[in-house]
């Protein structure tokens, strides 16, 4: 009889799919408990997201914040006042999203709260009394399964780690105000800095080419641009290619990068250094094109194919956009 | 400026293993969480360009003393290490109470944490130490700067970064757009040995032991296994256009074009 929320994110005004998987799993936890399930969503426009939330849990608090509140980063805004909610109502558990600013808020509810806490879910089910985390520990060497001891906590959550998946009937919004448990110390957004040909985010695609020095160049790196816009993917890259600036920051995968979950990986010129692999091994499908047959991709790869990215990318890119133009 | 650098000590990565209680084990050998080095190295940078010193501040086991020496001897001017038998198993809030109340006994104007570890992946220590503090917290900093009597960092973002500011003392988690670590010197690593290293238990913290360690732990491993294996890769060595058609079809049957 647990009551489960799902602290979800907006950007721009809008939730995240992630905001959406996490729904859907308070969901899932909360009926395998007998429980409630709801979701909350703080800040501006939290209200009218509200409404698209609730295709997918019983209850949705949307707390609306003020714009004074908008040079503040996130997480700063959402902890505190979450913390206020969870002291008034009392939920059991709190779902958040392995995202930077979810782990900032994560982090920040534990100081707030003293909620104990399991991050890196990458599975999450109900078990008796508490959620049963499966995480993948140490690099992916280990499947691990850890649980809580008391009937309290925050379980921070991988995305892609449920597929969302609408109620059979809609829920409510509750719009509330609250004041924050506290204002936490301030600190100012002075300023917010596009930068030129951000790639597209690699957290939520479905398909991802990957490119690593065996590219040879930023020029080379255009082709595994080229191919992933042939296959709809997004663009990511390996540590060794983001530190020579052929690429950003955004787009590594890996330990100190990104965890991935795409349906297809496909991995160019990449030796798949362990650092590597934990961020990307648990895609559907890995599909590696290196010179190197003994390379450290092949032991977790599905297919690799041994030959040069010059001579193979280009035309799997050209073989792909013939078919799809349906010829 | 007076930096303190939160460094843990990890199994040395791709080593790592679970002992018969299902904790990590920690009596393996032990090395500066990558992650914390990043962070270190900048601390290392602003020391040198504006003055001030670097203190590294570890909770860990007495494994985590070669980890302490390499950071005196890229530069850290000294170390503190809380260990005692009664944190091991400790969970995230006693971590974070532990090094809360350590940072209370030192004097700083920034501590920097790192992303995350190599053997846990949560970063969130860092938010919590902070909010337990009353400081400011910025985090995912790929450039830290000192203002008049503040910080300020370059925070990344999916679209670009943005500029946070905040006064000092601070808190700032750290990322590898920082730079790489640097290697220890022979100079530094001879003068690390006579660098202070500061022993402190839990009870010179002024925190009950009972609070720590695996006994008041509120999470608990339940079982570990091997993943199950991938299927292993089906080769293709045959020429490119050849290849092309292979990795086409290959697609096609798992629909994924
Ligand atoms: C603390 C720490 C954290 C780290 N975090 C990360 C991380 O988050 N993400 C990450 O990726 N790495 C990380 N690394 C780095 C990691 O160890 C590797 O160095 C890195 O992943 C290697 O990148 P790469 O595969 O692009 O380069 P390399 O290892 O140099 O591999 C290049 C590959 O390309 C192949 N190749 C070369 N030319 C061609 C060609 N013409 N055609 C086909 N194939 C070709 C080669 O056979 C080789 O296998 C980390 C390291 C440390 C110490
Ligand atoms: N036992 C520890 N000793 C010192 N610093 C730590 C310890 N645990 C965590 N930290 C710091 O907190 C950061 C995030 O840790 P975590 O939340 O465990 O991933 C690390 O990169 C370190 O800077």
């Amino acid at each position: 009889m647990a009551t489960i929320w799902a602290i979800g994110e907006l950007v721009d005004g809008a939730p995240t799919k992630l905001t959406f998987e996490l729904a859907t799993l308070a969901r899932q936890l909360a009926d395998a408990s007998g429980g409630r399930a709801a979701a909350v969503l703080v800040g501006e426009g939290a209200s009218t997201a509200g409404s698209d939330v609730a295709d997918y849990v019983p209850s949705v608090y949307a707390v609306d914040t003020e714009e004074a509140l908008n040079d503040r980063p996130i997480a700063a805004v959402v902890a505190p006042r979450v913390a206020a909610l969870v002291a008034q109502r009392k939920p059991d558990f709190l779902l958040l999203g392995a995202s930077n600013d979810g782990k900032d808020t994560a982090g920040m509810l534990v100081g707030l709260t003293d909620l104990p806490i399991l991050y890196n879910g990458a599975a999450v089910e109900w078990a008796e009394s508490a959620p049963r985390v499966e995480m993948s520990t140490f690099g992916g060497k280990l499947v691990t399964h850890s649980t809580f001891n008391g009937e309290r906590g925050i379980v921070v959550v991988r995305a892609a780690s449920v597929t969302a998946e609408p109620a059979s009937s809609a829920g409510d919004v509750e719009t509330t105000t609250l004041d924050p448990v506290q204002e936490l110390p301030k600190v100012t957004v002075a300023d917010s800095v596009m930068e030129a040909g951000a790639a597209a985010p690699i957290e939520e695609a479905r398909i991802i080419v990957g490119g690593g020095r065996g590219v040879g160049s930023p020029d080379g790196f255009r082709m595994i641009e080229d191919l992933a816009q042939a296959m709809g993917g997004a663009v990511g890259a390996t540590r060794a290619v983001v530190d020579a600036g052929w690429i950003g920051y955004s787009q590594q995968i890996g330990q100190t990068g990104k965890i991935v979950k795409p349906a297809l990986y496909v991995a160019c010129g990449i030796s798949g250094a362990i650092q590597h692999k934990v961020g990307v091994q648990t895609a559907g499908t890995i599909i590696a094109i290196n010179r190197d047959p003994d390379a450290p991709i092949a032991e977790f790869a599905d297919l690799m194919v041994v030959g040069d990215v010059f001579e193979i990318v280009p035309r799997l890119t050209q073989a792909i956009k013939t078919r799809k133009s349906g010829s | 400026m007076n930096i303190v650098v939160l460094l843990k000590a990890v199994p040395v990565v791709g080593t790592e293993k679970l002992g018969n209680d299902l904790l990590t084990d920690r009596s393996v050998q032990l090395e500066a969480n990558g992650n914390d080095e990043y962070v270190l190295e900048k601390a290392l940078k602003l020391t040198e360009a504006h003055g001030g010193e670097v203190t590294v501040l570890t909770m860990g086991p007495a494994g985590a003393t070669e980890a302490l020496r390499k950071a005196l001897a890229m530069g850290a001017a000294r170390a503190i290490h809380v260990a005692d038998d009664s944190i091991k198993g400790s969970d995230t809030p006693a971590t974070v109470e532990i090094l809360t109340a350590a940072l209370r006994k030192v004097s700083f104007d920034l501590a920097f944490v790192g992303a995350d570890t190599s053997d846990g992946q949560g970063g969130v220590v860092g938010a919590a130490v902070a909010v337990k503090l009353g400081l400011p917290y910025l985090s995912y900093a790929s450039e830290i700067e000192p203002m008049d009597g503040g910080v300020r960092i370059h925070r990344i973002t999916t679209t670009g970064y943005d500029v946070l500011e905040a006064p000092t003392p601070a808190v700032v988690m750290g990322t590898q757009l920082l730079g790489a670590p640097r290697y220890p010197a022979l100079r530094g690593i001879m003068q690390a040995r006579s660098k202070p290293v500061d022993a402190w238990s839990v009870a010179d913290l002024g925190l009950a032991t009972s609070t720590a360690g695996a006994a008041a732990a509120t999470t608990r491993t339940l079982d570990s296994a091997k993943p199950p294996e991938r299927a292993g890769a089906t080769f293709v060595r045959e020429p490119a256009d050849v290849a092309v058609a292979q990795i086409v079809d290959f697609l096609a049957a798992r629909r994924l074009v």
